[in-house]
């Protein structure tokens, strides 16, 4: 017999970026606000303190930080006629686990979208004709503008306390900044970062090339500094240690740096750690939620009444959930129909590394976000048409640690072990550089998120399925970039340089990382057929349920999707404050 | 008795690399903690854990090929390689102890799915082992530590590319773990039992844990001039 908690006003799914932005938001309403994180408490002090952060084997290699596959994963196959099989370990993407989730372990690279991005259907339809949009291919508009968003896109680079340098003030354009990203109403809080050796080699030599190279936008403190929330963030001392660890400094952006020592210290907030919900309880109706159902750190269940639900999981998480609940239509790839685990995206990633025999990079000097990028084959400078892809990418030279366990690039041709991998290992450490392409990802009509048939959980409930595959559209963005990052590179001059990009026969590959910007599957759009949430992240089902991060995106960025999920809370936040708390229901009429 | 036995033959069969170790120093001698003052296990006294001694001589020579002491830079064996495995097995890796490994399970799908076998690696390692004793007396009349380092690599090449195949093992997979721990307990901090005395970051210019750099980031295109620390506090 499941126990029952006092009713609260607002219960939240998961405590990272998005819970702790709208506890703030939704406990100045002066409402009782709930947080429910399945992973354990941490902070800063006790749990990132020097030194033990500064250890590769047990955070960097075994992913102290991250979910257990044996607690939580999916199961993953190519086609929608294969058999998927489970996501047994870590190797593709890596969701956080416990209070910050993958906001503590992130390396802050910070972006806004183009403003295109967000409309990007219609910028094609517009620009290029909508015969160029592939039969499979089923890209949607967001159903929110870069206009609506730039305030709250403001708001949450002030939180976070982004490093970094305008390049668009009001449409005037700033030298060093970048000029192709959508208008600004503000600089960054913080200056650019501190320049690395490959920061001035990239940067100098895309200038020479004709190309417009700025600083990455970075979730690493570049000065103290104190956010709105009274938070305060110290210099970041490019320890090395960055993805995957949390901050021992507090110099990376995270709700433990940001907000969570501002939120609890609110007498009408509360939060659980190791506490797991099972699912969202809906009225007889189907149409209101009564709260959510969760296993308590004891193993037992519990009943948590709340008037107001807001789902801030990891993306795949937060679908899956709604699949549980049974909150909106599920997809059906054959017939189209449905809307739950529709245009699950990922990212098409590339890069070169250049190996200079003279140069001494000293990569461990580094930060998650210090890098210098360009946006020259940004989504909106490219001529799709001509081109015949639809896509774009940002071009980085970062240098975020050089952990010898897993940043070890070595020559073509180098052995993997004995004597000659030994020689090879001390003649390229601490000599090498890269250059990555970080590109967008089309939605497909087969690419999505189901409940998996085979394999349960712990609580014997249904794994989520992930069906997902390269597309050649997506292949032919990253080929194109890679004739262009091979210019770059040769134009360095190194001594050798490999590159490695996706090809038309490359399949997806679920063990060695690439990125854990999973996308889509409850996503916001314009109209209940067609997506899962309307403008402000509501269901269209079940107008007390909320749904932030990057489920919500119809096909992803070309960016790292913080930026954009950091600006849609407040968007949402301001949404439920306004517009719903005074009258609840749904705030776009289907 | 055994045990005896083979602690003297290990001796002898280590003893070569041993001797080729310069005389360490620890930085200034002074320690962060008390724990720095702990020396690190001698490889040639450890008794393992997990391992029987026939799969220790086993793990041994077979480091001592993936790392060897030949040219500059130390080797698995006088970095300890071995000791990092034998406690790796113990340990949630060992175990598969975060991994998935509910039923069923098909192991025949691409490698792109990862892993899926329902072994965990400590199981893999077991009968990886006395499967290639077995192909190594079979094929060579001799178990794989008495082979000859020619010889060795060769079947160590066969086991990583798949040209010999055991029946309740995936040859690959086994080498796979055992190159990627080996690797591991070369550059992983001290305190996880290999990378004796940090000589690996040496060898290579990693600073270990010092993890403050403020001040050498915009001395660009200059050898970082400090030896690295350690968890406990070591310095080299």
């Amino acid at each position: 017999m499941a126990k029952t908690n006092p009713h609260v006003d607002v219960v939240m799914i998961g405590l990272g970026w998005t819970s702790s932005i709208m506890g703030m938001e939704l406990t100045d309403e002066g409402l009782s606000v709930l947080a429910l994180e399945r992973g354990p408490d941490q902070d800063t002090v006790p749990d990132f303190a020097y030194p033990k952060m500064a250890d590769e084997l047990t955070y960097g290699v075994r992913y102290q930080l991250m979910q257990r596959p044996a607690k939580s994963t999916l199961t993953v196959r190519h086609g929608i006629q294969d058999l998927a099989v489970p996501y047994r370990s870590l190797g593709s993407f890596l969701p956080g686990n416990g209070v910050g989730g993958a906001g503590t372990h992130w390396n802050g690279h910070t972006w806004r979208p183009q403003p295109n991005e967000l409309r990007l259907k219609s910028y094609v339809e517009e620009n290029f004709g909508a015969d160029i949009i592939p039969d499979e291919m089923t890209i949607q508009d967001y159903g929110v503008t870069y206009d609506e968003l730039e305030p709250h896109f403001d708001r949450f680079e002030k939180v976070a306390g982004i490093s970094g340098k305008a390049g668009n003030l009001n449409g005037e354009i700033q030298e060093g900044g970048n000029p192709f990203e959508g208008w600004r109403s503000d600089d960054y809080p913080l200056p650019p970062m501190k320049r690395t050796l490959n920061d001035t080699l990239f940067r100098d030599m895309a200038a020479s090339e004709g190309l417009h190279p700025f600083p990455l936008p970075a979730a690493n403190a570049s000065q103290a500094y104190t956010n709105p929330y009274g938070m305060q963030l110290a210099p970041c001392n490019y320890c090395g240690f960055c993805e995957r660890y949390g901050c021992l400094n507090y110099s990376k952006s995270s709700p433990q740096t940001c907000v969570l020592g501002a939120l609890k210290q609110r007498k009408n907030f509360a939060y659980r750690a190791n506490c797991e919900v099972m699912k969202v309880n809906l009225a007889s109706d189907g149409k209101t939620a009564t709260g959510v159902t969760y296993i308590d750190e004891n193993g037992d269940e519990v009943i948590q009444p709340a008037d107001l639900v807001i789902m801030g999981a990891y993306s795949l998480h937060n679908v899956h959930l709604l699949l549980l609940s049974g909150i909106g239509k599920p997809y059906d790839p054959i017939s189209g129909e449905g809307v739950v685990g529709k245009n699950y995206a990922y990212q098409m990633n590339g890069g070169a590394t250049l190996y200079f025999k003279d140069k001494h990079f000293n990569p461990f000097i580094g930060a998650g976000a210090n890098g210098e990028t360009l946006n020259d084959f940004g989504v909106e400078q490219i001529d799709f048409g001509q081109e015949g892809f639809i896509g774009g990418s940002y071009f980085n030279a970062a240098m975020t640690n050089g952990q010898p366990i897993r940043n070890m690039p070595l020559p073509k041709g180098a052995p993997s072990w004995g004597a000659e991998w030994k020689q090879a290992v001390q003649e390229t450490y601490g000599h090498t550089m890269t250059i990555g392409s970080h590109g967008s990802n089309m939605a497909y009509r087969d690419c999505y998120l189901d409940l998996d048939p085979n394999y349960t959980d712990d609580h014997g409930r249904p794994l989520m399925r992930m069906t997902f595959n390269w597309k050649d559209n997506d292949v032919r963005m990253t080929q194109f970039m890679k004739q262009k990052i091979d210019a770059l590179s040769k134009a360095l001059g190194p001594d050798d340089y490999k590159l490695s990009f996706k090809d038309f026969d490359s399949q997806y590959d679920v063990r060695p990382y690439q990125t854990t910007h999973n996308v889509g599957g409850a996503i916001m759009g314009s109209d209940p057929k067609s997506s899962v949430l309307n403008r402000y992240l509501q269901t269209w089902d079940v107008h007390n349920v909320f749904v932030m991060g990057a489920s919500a995106f119809p096909q992803n960025l070309q960016y790292n999707p913080t930026g954009m999920v950091g600006g849609l809370t407040y968007w949402a936040a301001k949404a439920i404050r306004e517009q719903y708390l005074p009258n609840p229901g749904p705030l776009v009429q289907a | 008795m055994s045990a005896k036995l083979d602690n003297a033959s290990r001796r002898g069969f280590i003893k070569g690399s041993l001797m080729m170790i310069p005389a360490v120093t620890v930085g200034s001698g002074v320690s962060l903690t008390a724990k720095a003052d702990e020396p690190p296990a001698n490889l040639a006294d450890y008794q393992p854990t997990y391992f029987t001694d026939d799969e220790w001589r086993f793990v041994m020579a077979a480091c001592d090929r993936l790392i060897p002491s030949d040219g500059d830079g130390p080797g698995a064996l006088e970095t300890n390689v071995p000791i990092f495995i034998d406690k790796q097995m113990e340990g949630k890796f060992g175990h598969a102890a975060d991994w998935y490994m509910k039923p069923p399970f098909h192991p025949d799908v691409s490698p792109l799915f990862g892993y899926q076998s329902p072994l965990t690696p400590r199981e893999v390692y077991r009968k990886g082992i006395e499967a290639t004793q077995e192909y190594c007396q079979a094929q060579h009349g001799k178990s794989f530590a008495a082979l000859d380092h020619d010889l060795q690599t060769q079947v160590l090449t066969q086991l990583e590319k798949g040209d010999i195949t055991f029946d309740d093992v995936s040859a690959t997979q086994f080498f796979a773990f055992l190159l990627q721990n080996t690797k591991e307990g070369y550059f992983a901090d001290p305190i996880h039992g290999g990378n004796k005395h940090m000589a690996s970051w040496k060898f290579i210019g990693f600073p270990g844990a010092r993890a403050s750099y403020l001040a050498w980031v915009d001395q660009r295109d200059k050898a970082y001039p400090l030896g690295p620390v350690s968890l406990t506090g070591e310095r080299g």
